[in-house]
């Protein structure tokens, strides 16, 4: 019996030290992302007075909209969070409408150059947008795009289209063709075979694709400062403000434009997994 | 009225010849078994009857219509895949209905359609549930069933039993041979299960390489193989060959020589000589052979001798009373020998 116990419990320990080294970096890793969100969020919910007060008291004790309100009612606050949502759910219609097909025509079918396709789509993630710009606005000027919502949607698509057709891609070749197969052979066309097997199969891995591209719109600044003047989406207005606005107010915007992603990723973290685990 | 004509098909993926080419007529209400090692391109066939492949030369014809050029939809048959394939967003029951419905089947009859299809199969406990909660081989059942109920004239089944359990299987088996005889669709069936082959094949059509080799009734297959791979492919177990040359009238093989009536076969030739496990008899004379391994199996016993360095079966009553490590010889009767070419494996014409 002593033997026994003896001889397991190193082992034991081996296990507690494991455990305990992976947990304390998870912490670790928790506290790195974590803190500064912290920071933004007792900035924000702080009365503007109270941005400077150092050192911070590090439980919420006093609480305050106020900061928020004075965001919020700022001018062309409201009016441009309206346009980053119509300009994000343009980018959605856009990208996936384009996005998703490629997405499907690479997991479905083998075709010469496949591989080179899947290359250059990655590539174009590396061309800077700084480059583009100029030229973007003047071509946008002359199209009539500039300072436009449609103008910004496009640009956007043209950032996410790559991730787009690379995540569906993935989401397509998870659902086995063999069933759209099966499909056509109990009367279906390609068609019908796609919208009544492959579509409702490949739902939830589209709306991990949308919610991610709302994001990516929502959180781009450069585009949108550079072909907007007066029509800004919100964080080219935080940008634009941060250079004469007070620092509550820079918290605020902050944690105004944070949110949207920290609540994606709450919702959407199965998928995400599923996303980058499986395929 | 439906029967499946081929003509000369074949079909390549890149480099690889999947088939060769095929041309194989089945009858109108036949059931065909496909039956042929893994790889050997039975799947493949089976999708070009469908319309799942395009075939790089060649026509089918179902009935009278030429389909080759036609989608699955338009060719009048239904299939069972290999891997199920049954529509995980769907129950069971909107999975058997599925073609029905793509079909515009009115309702009510959809729905006895699709009751009779779960009663057949012994789904009707799992209607409502999603395939995710079924077992492997409930799941091979829904894709049976949901093929059944279309009422094709023709039948295409990717080995629909393989994930039954033995006893649920011999029952799948019985069913769908009844089944067969009730209605009389036109069936092409494939399995690499020789068992389940012999059992339900009006024809077996035994494939090698994308080739076929024999495509006849399972009794004949057995008793007289076209070839060395089908002999040794059909039966359990398999065929027994010896490899020896013919002199001066008679077979020598190794450490023995037999008289055959050489007036056909010219000197010289290398033979192999085919021999069913039950068509040999320990004997006084013949065959010296010695014993290796004696395995009883319940109502037979299956000894394994060697013939020099040759393992040869034998199939022995229960009660057989060679001992491992014995001396014995084998006899057989002369008609039983299939005489096949050393090297092509081709059976001699007798
Ligand atoms: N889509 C494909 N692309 C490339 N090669 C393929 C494809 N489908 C089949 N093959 C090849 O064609 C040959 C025949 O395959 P097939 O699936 O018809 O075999 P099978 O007889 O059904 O085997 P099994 O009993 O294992 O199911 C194999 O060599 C296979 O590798
Ligand atoms: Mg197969």
């Amino acid at each position: 019996m002593t033997a026994v116990a003896a001889a397991r419990s190193p082992r034991m320990n081996a296990r507690t030290w494991d455990r305990v080294l992976i947990y304390g970096s998870a912490i670790l890793l928790a506290l790195w992302v974590l803190v500064p969100f912290y920071l933004i969020f007792l900035s924000a919910f702080s009365r503007p007075n109270d941005v400077f007060t150092y050192p911070k008291p590090l439980l919420p004790t006093d609480l305050s909209t106020e900061t928020m309100q004075t965001f919020l009612n700022s001018t062309g606050v409201f009016a441009s969070v309206i346009n980053s949502i119509a300009v994000a759910v343009l980018t959605i219609v856009i990208s996936l409408a384009f996005g998703a097909p490629a997405g499907y025509a690479l997991a479905r079918f083998t075709f010469r150059g496949r591989q080179a396709v899947q290359l250059v789509i990655l590539a174009s993630k590396m061309f800077p947008v700084a480059i583009l710009s100029i030229p973007l606005a003047v071509a946008f000027l002359r199209l009539g795009l500039y300072d436009n919502v449609l103008g910004i949607a496009l640009v956007h698509s043209a950032m996410a289209l790559p991730f787009v057709v690379l995540v569906t891609a993935g989401v397509f070749a998870g659902v086995s063709n063999e069933l759209e197969e099966a499909a056509m052979t109990l009367g279906c066309s390609r068609l019908t075979a796609f919208l009544r097997v492959a579509l409702p199969l490949a739902l939830p891995g589209l709306a991990a694709a949308a919610i991610f591209t709302f994001v990516i719109s929502w959180n781009e600044v450069f585009a949108s400062s550079i072909l907007t003047l007066r029509q800004r989406t919100l964080p080219a207005l935080v940008l634009f403000a941060l250079q004469q606005s007070p620092l509550y107010f820079k918290f605020a915007g902050g944690f105004f434009m944070v949110m949207p992603a920290i609540v994606f990723i709450f919702f959407m973290r199965r998928y995400l997994l599923n996303l980058w685990g499986g395929r | 009225m439906a029967g499946i004509r081929m003509q000369g098909i074949v079909k390549t993926f890149g480099k690889t010849t999947a088939i060769k080419e095929i041309s194989l007529e089945v009858k109108d209400g036949e059931f065909l078994v496909l039956l042929g090692p893994s790889g050997c391109g039975k799947t493949t066939l089976l999708r070009c009857i469908a319309g799942l492949e395009t075939v790089d030369a060649g026509r089918i014809f179902i009935g009278d219509r030429d389909v080759t050029d036609l989608p699955p939809r338009h060719r009048n048959i239904a299939m069972v895949f290999q891997s199920y394939a049954v529509f995980p967003h769907m129950t069971v029951r909107s999975n058997i209905g599925f073609g029905l419905r793509m079909k515009r089947v009115p309702k009510p009859q959809l729905e006895r359609r699709v009751q009779e299809g779960a009663a057949l199969l012994a789904l009707e406990p799992f209607l409502d549930r999603y395939p995710a909660q079924l077992s492997g081989g409930q799941r091979q059942r829904v894709a049976v069933a949901r093929a059944l109920v279309m009422d094709a004239p023709v039948l295409l089944m990717d080995e629909p039993l393989s994930n039954l359990d033995a006893l649920l299987r011999l029952q799948a088996r019985a069913d769908l041979k009844r089944l067969h005889r009730e209605v009389k669709r036109t069936t092409v069936y494939v399995t690499h299960d020789q068992v389940e082959a012999m059992s339900m094949g009006d024809r077996i059509a035994v494939m090698r390489e994308g080739v076929i080799e024999q495509c006849e009734p399972p009794m004949q297959l057995y008793t007289n193989p076209a070839s060395q791979f089908v002999g040794g492919f059909i039966g359990s177990p398999p065929m027994n060959f010896l490899r020896g040359r013919t002199k001066a009238g008679a077979f020598e093989g190794e450490g023995f020589s037999l008289p055959m009536d050489g007036s056909r076969v010219e000197d010289g030739r290398e033979l192999l000589l085919g021999i069913r496990a039950e068509q040999i008899r320990f004997g006084e004379r013949g065959v010296p052979a010695r014993v290796q391994v004696v395995e009883p199996l319940g109502a037979t016993a299956l000894v394994t001798v060697l013939v020099g360095k040759v393992p040869v079966k034998v199939d022995a009553p229960v009660n057989t009373t060679v001992r491992p490590d014995q001396n014995v010889s084998l006899a057989f009767e002369p008609a039983d020998i299939r005489w096949m070419d050393a090297t092509t494996g081709a059976a001699l014409a007798h």
